[in-house]
């Protein structure tokens, strides 16, 4: 099953096992990880670099760069799985010919954001692009831990509302 | 006799819905004496079951059931499945609606009258009127206890009004109010006061903003006059050989077919159930469904000219606290054809939570220049654009080769914006986005409507049979004990949120019922 956790890997150690530029790290190891070992998320159907082209495509069709990597990774970890293997391998597939195409080695080596959005521009309207980013809108934006990411509080009945806590307190009107 | 009722008890009336129109109505024909059996093809759910979180909410209350659409509208293309955002459940759509209940102005029942003809739109005249109406708007007020009417205070305004409410009268606009809301701002009814606490899309959980579901339903029940079954979907309505209705088959909790005898059949199951169940209903003596002798049922389907502004500013607004929609500009509300369109539009304000803004701020929409709006969301404002759009015979609700279910061909909803509905949606768009930008807005979003949830038309009233489905009571013209009790009777849409008009006309129909009932007409 798939799973995020904490690794007691070092960071020596990931970074020495290491096949992928940029943020995330392949590791080899039947997961991808964080550089600073923070969180890792273990693939056991599709490939590490399925999952980290994964990863890197979902920063770059909903970029906020004040929200780590593992929310996104929370929000795509569900493609490690039999049922999305087949349009995981065409689409990863798809992404990185485009990717040499444009004179790289695949879609994670490219090292600007802005190359990248390129190629997602280009295959904008496939059944894969649209299925990662429709998933997204409800995978990256319903989880709660990042809410507070975005100043958005949630629920306030439990609290009793804000009528003592500020419905009305803009000061700079 | 006293509910529950037999299924072959053929006294009761039988209404099919729970809503502002169906809820209201049975509980006003049970304080009278009546036999209801109400029919709701949802489940009861209540304050304590209600659940402030956006997703889940709408897992809970929406109605998901197959729908198909058509039409040059972005709903067709962004949510095709999904032409509606309301809700399946005892007291429908009151659970999820914000509250906004304000009259229509005396000129809008009057639409053809007033505007004119319109090319491509079948503008009509209601045949009641301002006058005939506001003794039963005042019933309505009362009921739902709306502020700023009666002896109530309105509501204060929260961050979001504050904006907004800044911005408009640096525009000049002089009618800028926390509005006419059905949200309690002192304790009322039984009903406590609002805690300020948002999520007044997702049921109340404080029980301040009226609901059928906590009101009208258990006061109906509590008289012995009115059962409600729950998760019973309405299939058919059935006939006799002189065309009278005699009944209807639904598919109980079970899915076990049913069918309730009935005196009379009153349909109120929103917009696109309501003519559904019409058109759905056909026999050798209607091979076009039911009431349906003039090619109206499901025609003129009007759903409100929206839309929203939303902006950015350089310090915080956090919309989210408080009342949803308790804020209103209704300067524009006028009809003023040299703004380059008929009919008027309310301005009013509005917030989502993050999960929802991240879906309906600009479907599809991806990137960067997507991003950065959400990077700012707790310095964003909001407002809803809502207003009168053009009722067209060719936007309609039909028939679909996508079956529910049960089987029963599920409704096609197809739109198409008017000319008209165009230029009003531009005019508000820029007035919204004047507002924010009065008050220092780094940067502002038109927004695309969302999912309707002013669904109308589709079994308008009109004085002449040719012209609709039902009369001045929501009586249809064909059949003498069949009628209809939702917002598809609106001849026009106005510029107004209809529940208040829905709930007034409800009374109105109640009253209508039990004196010809009494009186042994039908």
């Amino acid at each position: 099953m798939t799973k995020i956790e904490r690794t007691g890997l070092t960071r020596r150690a990931l970074l020495a096992r290491s096949v992928a530029a940029g943020a995330l790290c392949v590791t080899g190891a039947g997961f991808i990880a964080a550089p600073n070992a923070a969180w890792a998320v273990e693939v056991t159907v599709i490939t590490e670099h399925q999952m980290a082209t994964l990863l890197q495509m979902a920063r770059d069709i909903y970029p906020h760069d004040q929200v780590g990597d593992q929310f996104y990774a929370v929000a795509v970890k569900g493609y490690d799985a039999e049922d999305k293997k087949a349009l995981v391998e065409e689409g990863i597939a798809a992404l990185d010919a485009a990717a040499q195409a444009a004179g790289h080695a695949d879609y994670v080596s490219m090292g600007w954001e802005e190359d990248r959005v390129k190629v997602l521009q280009s295959m904008e309207d496939s059944g894969f692009f649209q299925t990662v980013r429709g998933g997204l809108v409800t995978g990256l934006y319903n989880q709660k831990e990042v809410w507070p990411i975005f100043g958005y509080q949630g629920e306030s009945f439990s609290q009793g509302g804000y009528i003592d806590r500020g419905f009305d307190d803009i000061d700079w009107l | 006799m006293a509910a529950p009722f037999d299924l072959n008890d053929d006294s009761v009336v039988v209404v099919i819905g729970t809503g502002a129109g169906g809820g209201v109505l049975s509980n006003e024909l049970a304080q009278k004496g009546v036999s209801v059996v109400a029919l709701e093809a949802g489940g009861r759910y209540l304050p304590e079951d209600y659940i402030n979180d956006e997703w889940e909410s709408f897992g809970q209350l929406a109605w998901l059931d197959a729908r198909t659409t058509s039409g040059d509208w972005r709903v067709a293309k962004d949510f095709s499945g999904l032409p509606a955002w309301i809700v399946k459940a005892v007291g429908g759509t009151t659970t999820h609606w914000a509250g906004a209940s304000i009259r229509f102005q005396d000129h809008e029942w009057k639409a053809l009258t007033n505007y004119g003809a319109v090319d491509g739109a079948s503008l009509l005249d209601w045949p009641i009127d301002g006058a005939e109406m506001a003794p039963w708007y005042d019933k309505a007020e009362t009921k739902l206890g709306v502020t700023r009417t009666g002896d109530r205070a309105g509501l204060p305004g929260n961050n979001n009004y504050k904006v907004f409410e800044k911005g408009a009268k640096a525009l000049g606009y002089k009618e800028v109010h926390t509005g006419r809301m059905a949200i309690n701002s002192a304790d009322y009814d039984g009903r406590l006061a609002c805690q300020q606490t948002g999520f007044c899309f997702q049921g109340c959980k404080w029980g301040a903003k009226w609901s059928a579901a906590y009101t009208d339903i258990p006061a109906g029940e509590a008289t012995g006059n009115l059962e409600v079954r729950e998760r019973a979907h309405v299939a058919r309505i059935l006939h006799d050989d002189s065309g009278k209705v005699t009944g209807v088959e639904y598919f109980d909790k079970d899915g076990n077919l049913q069918m309730q005898k009935a005196r009379i059949v009153c349909v109120a199951g929103n917009s696109f159930e309501s003519p559904r169940l019409l058109l759905n209903s056909v026999s050798d003596m209607f091979p076009n469904g039911l009431a349906n002798s003039s090619d109206q049922v499901g025609r003129n389907y009007m759903r409100h000219t929206t839309g929203s502004v939303y902006a950015v500013f350089d310090k915080p607004v956090r919309m989210w606290r408080g009342t949803t929609m308790a804020g209103i500009v209704q300067d524009e509300a006028r009809h003023d054809p040299s703004r380059g369109f008929v009919g008027g539009y309310e301005l009013e304000t509005l917030s989502l939570g993050l999960p929802f803004m991240a879906a309906f701020l600009n479907p599809g929409g991806w990137g960067r220049s997507f991003t950065t709006a959400l990077d700012s969301y707790e310095n964003m404002a909001g407002m809803w654009i809502v207003g009168e759009d053009m009722p067209q015979a060719t936007n309609r609700v039909t028939l679909s080769d996508v079956k529910d279910q049960y089987g029963l061909p599920v409704a096609n909803v197809h739109f198409s914006d008017h000319p008209n509905d165009v230029a009003m949606r531009n005019h508000a768009y820029k007035q919204g986005q004047a507002i924010y930008e009065a008050v220092g807005a780094t940067r502002t979003f038109p927004t695309p409507p969302y999912p309707s949830t002013h669904n109308l038309g589709t079994n308008r009233m009109s004085e002449k049979p040719e012209d609709g489905v039902c009369n001045k009571w929501g009586q249809t013209h064909d059949i003498a004990n069949l009628f209809i009790s939702d917002g598809s009777q609106f001849t026009t849409g106005a510029a107004e949120n209809p529940t208040l008009t829905i709930v007034a006309l409800a009374i109105r129909q109640a009253d209508h019922i039990a004196s010809e009932m009494a009186a042994g007409n039908i």
